[in-house]
């Protein structure tokens, strides 16, 4: 079937050379027949892509090792679950999940629009179509997940960090974010090429933008999670460079969805917004490209590959494109309104981008610095923890605070005394913490005091806002407070939303500061029947064992944790062999406090042929409203994705009347 | 390997017929020119879009007064131009009404 998989992409790379020569000709001679035929042509290239990766699947699930990809990826005795998500598990897999999610994004972006922006379609297709041909070629021409070989008897397995169920959801997830934020750059690149500048393309992405962005979110908290229960060092987040890839277009794709809400409201931002989406786009394919190229070091470069300069060359051809088509548009992107005062809404979402920005490019400089050094001077020198956890500071501590005065400050203009009155609650809850929080020995940490203190302005600004409005709504409406409140959200779904993600930062900020900033950590060599001691934890290490499990021989230490005189259970930390990828895991034991959000983390770190083991014990303090903050990111964004039929009424009047009345 | 080749042609032929689809069902058509919108409906779209940007500034203003934020002082202020704005784009798209954010398409509450 490996000549189905190939012919079905060959398919796909003809279906987008058409859609983007024959739908850029159509779109600038306005040939309507042309036009619908370019987009049907993408509309198949998801068809045919989508039969290409049922093929590659299928060969994964049938064990099938005379497809080379599928032996170098799998192994027999590899679980289903594993061998599915092995399709993602090296370079070429990995390409078709980007032409598969793009050529699905695309085909529903044509579905979705067709009838709503027709003139604007014609000139995003040839636009989708571009981005597609550069996919569909590497896949047909450089690195086809459909070469053959004569079967072996057993395959080269999955490597084994890969094999944890968060790898079922964390690529696909990433990839969902980064292939998404596809869309709104095509379609300011069509908005420009049609020279339709006005906030239709805006309109036309808001969803498909804060979709890819919570994906993308979603994608690095997954990520996060699996690298702290599997990779097995302490920690969720190192600054690797691809975890760095991903947290960046995260960054400018956040900025972006600020600044496109002041194009929105006062008309103005149109060339940054443009300049955003480019860079939002832009990153997320030096994202892939990091991630592929086996240019630098990293957890995640799983194959070294000679993809690299491909995607650079592609890079360059965006990113020169998309400036040039900028420059070309300058005079339509003019704005005709300026910023009133610098104490307002809209300046403070200025600075909030400026500083999601200033932030991105800083990591970006961390990223870049050691392909640089090393192309310039033939030594990598890697940017190191310190420099990313001081611009983090410098630039995620005022984004914090600035989180808790946005919603403060009003539209346009405010006064010292409207001020006054807002902050004053705010401000009395941020202090007070900030004084229990010292009381309670937490000033030991100053940057810990500081982030703990302006979570609490935030949190206590966002519960205004909801009390706030709650009670103009109840006065206004009458009825209960619990459907003043669900029509406060309802009406206004993207405000309100968007103050639930602010909260989910906000846990995110404790969490991060806390299982950070006052840590515990300790490392000890224990023989059976002896005990350590942990930030008030007791750990006697009991026995040890080792059984085989399904792809791997499984090693165990048994330890009885107890706090104080009450027992808390037993932890059993150990390692993972697995004879056919040749390699061994770390499996962490984790006991979770849910009451205090407090973990107690186990590394057996070197296990001895005595029996004798190298414990690493970990009390990291709040680090579980990390993950709770996944929680309530995702219902943030729901709530502002969630359609709201009286917006959707509105703006079809809005395009409606305007086009009819001409017409009348 | 024959049952792939056929397959894989099958879905080649559905797939070119598709993308084919527009002209087979109109071959010939007297107007085939893709619709573009003229300056004038450029112009109506600017407007409409600040006509909306004027009376989503003066729900919110009306909001943000009722929940205090905004006191009111800044909101004589800043009322008075919102309300001009609007019924200024309100004037130029329907040149034959009175002005004045109507009920048409007044601000509706939070």
């Amino acid at each position: 079937m490996a000549e189905l998989g190939r012919a079905a992409l060959v398919l796909t790379f003809g279906l987008v050379v058409y859609a983007l020569v024959a739908g850029a000709y159509a779109a600038a001679a306005r040939r309507r027949r042309l036009a619908r035929s370019a987009q049907n042509a993408l509309l198949g290239a998801f068809v045919s892509t989508a039969v290409a990766a049922a093929v590659l699947w299928a060969a994964f699930a049938r064990r099938d090792f005379s497809f080379t990809y599928v032996a170098d990826h799998s192994a027999l005795k590899l679980p289903l679950a594993y061998r599915l998500s092995a399709f993602w598990g090296g370079q070429e897999g990995s390409l078709l999940l980007w032409l598969l999610i793009l050529s699905g994004f695309s085909a529903a972006a044509v579905l979705l629009d067709r009838r709503a922006t027709r003139e604007l379609l014609a000139w995003v297709t040839p636009v989708l179509g571009g981005v597609a041909c550069f996919f569909a070629f590497m896949l047909v021409f450089v690195a086809s997940p459909f070469g053959t070989q004569t079967p072996p008897a057993d395959g080269l397995g999955l490597n084994p960090s890969l094999q944890n169920p968060y790898m079922l959801a964390h690529p696909p997830m990433l990839y969902l974010g980064y292939v998404g934020l596809t869309i709104p750059w095509a379609f300011g690149m069509g908005a420009l090429l049609s020279g339709r500048t006005d906030e239709r393309w805006i309109v036309a992405t808001r969803r498909w933008t804060l979709a890819a962005w919570m994906f993308l979110g979603i994608g690095q908290l997954l990520g996060s999670h699996w690298a702290y229960v599997e990779v097995g060092w302490g920690g969720y987040y190192a600054w690797d460079p691809v975890e760095n890839a991903a947290l960046m277009p995260w960054l400018a794709a956040t900025a972006f969805l600020h600044s496109v809400m002041i194009q929105e409201k006062r008309g103005m931002l149109r060339v940054w917004n443009m300049l955003l989406v480019i860079l939002a786009f832009g990153l997320s394919l030096f994202g892939t490209f990091l991630t592929r190229s086996g240019v630098i070091n990293s957890i995640h470069s799983f194959t070294q590959s000679s993809i690299g300069p491909w995607f650079l060359g592609f890079i360059g051809v965006v990113v020169a494109f998309s400036l040039t088509l900028v420059f070309w548009r300058l005079p339509l992107l003019r704005s005709k309104t300026k910023l009133e005062s610098l104490v307002s809404r809209e300046a403070t979402f200025l600075y909030n981008n400026l500083l999601l920005v200033a932030l991105t490019l800083t990591i970006l400089w961390g990223v870049t610095f050691p392909i640089l050094s090393e192309a310039v001077r033939g030594t990598a020198i890697t940017v190191s923890k310190p420099y990313y956890n001081f611009f983090l500071r410098s630039f995620g501590l005022p984004l914090l605070l600035l989180m808790g005065i946005g919603p403060l400050v009003p539209w346009r203009r405010a006064s010292l005394r409207s001020l006054e009155r807002t902050f004053l609650w705010p401000l009395g809850v941020a202090v007070a913490c900030g004084v229990v929080i010292v009381a309670l020995g937490g000033g030991s940490s100053k940057v810990g005091l500081i982030t703990y203190t302006f979570a609490a302005f935030v949190a206590a600004s966002i519960a205004l806002e909801f009390v706030r409005g709650t009670r103009a709504r109840h006065a206004l409406t009458g009825g209960s407070w619990v459907v003043a409140f669900g029509g406060l959200v309802a009406r206004n779904r993207r405000r309100y939303g968007g103050y639930v993600v602010h909260a989910a930062v906000v846990l995110l900020a404790v969490g991060i500061a806390g299982s950070s900033l006052y840590q515990t950590v300790r490392e000890q060599k224990l023989q059976r029947g002896q005990a350590m001691t942990v930030a008030g934890y007791t750990l006697l290490y009991r026995s040890f064992a080792t059984k085989q499990g399904p792809n791997s021989t499984e090693s165990r230490a048994l330890l009885a944790v107890s706090r104080g005189k009450h027992s808390l259970g037993t932890l059993d930390p150990g390692k993972n062999f697995y004879p056919v990828e040749q390699q061994t895991s770390n499996e962490v034991a984790i006991r979770s406090n849910w009451a205090t959000g407090e973990d107690l983390y186990v590394i057996a770190d070197q296990i001895d042929s005595d029996g004798s083991v190298y414990f690493k014990v970990l009390v990291k303090p709040a680090v579980n409203l990390i993950w709770l903050a996944g929680f309530v990111f995702v219902l943030g964004s729901v709530i502002a994705l969630w359609p709201d039929a009286r917006e959707e009424r509105r703006l079809a009047e809005r395009y409606g009347t305007a086009g009819a009345a001409v017409r009348a | 390997m024959t049952l792939a080749l056929v397959l894989a042609a099958l879905l080649a032929v559905g797939l070119v017929l598709f993308v084919a689809r527009p002209f087979l069902r109109e071959p010939e058509t007297a107007d085939d020119a893709l619709e573009t919108p003229g300056e004038e409906e450029l112009r109506r779209l600017a407007l409409a879009e600040e006509r909306d940007r004027a009376l989503q500034a003066l729900r919110e203003l009306e909001f943000d007064h009722r929940t205090g934020k905004v006191s009111d002082e800044d909101y004589r202020a800043l009322v008075g131009p919102l309300r001009r704005s609007a019924a200024e784009a309100l004037r130029a798209l329907d040149p034959g009404r009175d002005g004045g954010p109507g009920s048409e398409h007044a601000p509706d509450g939070p």
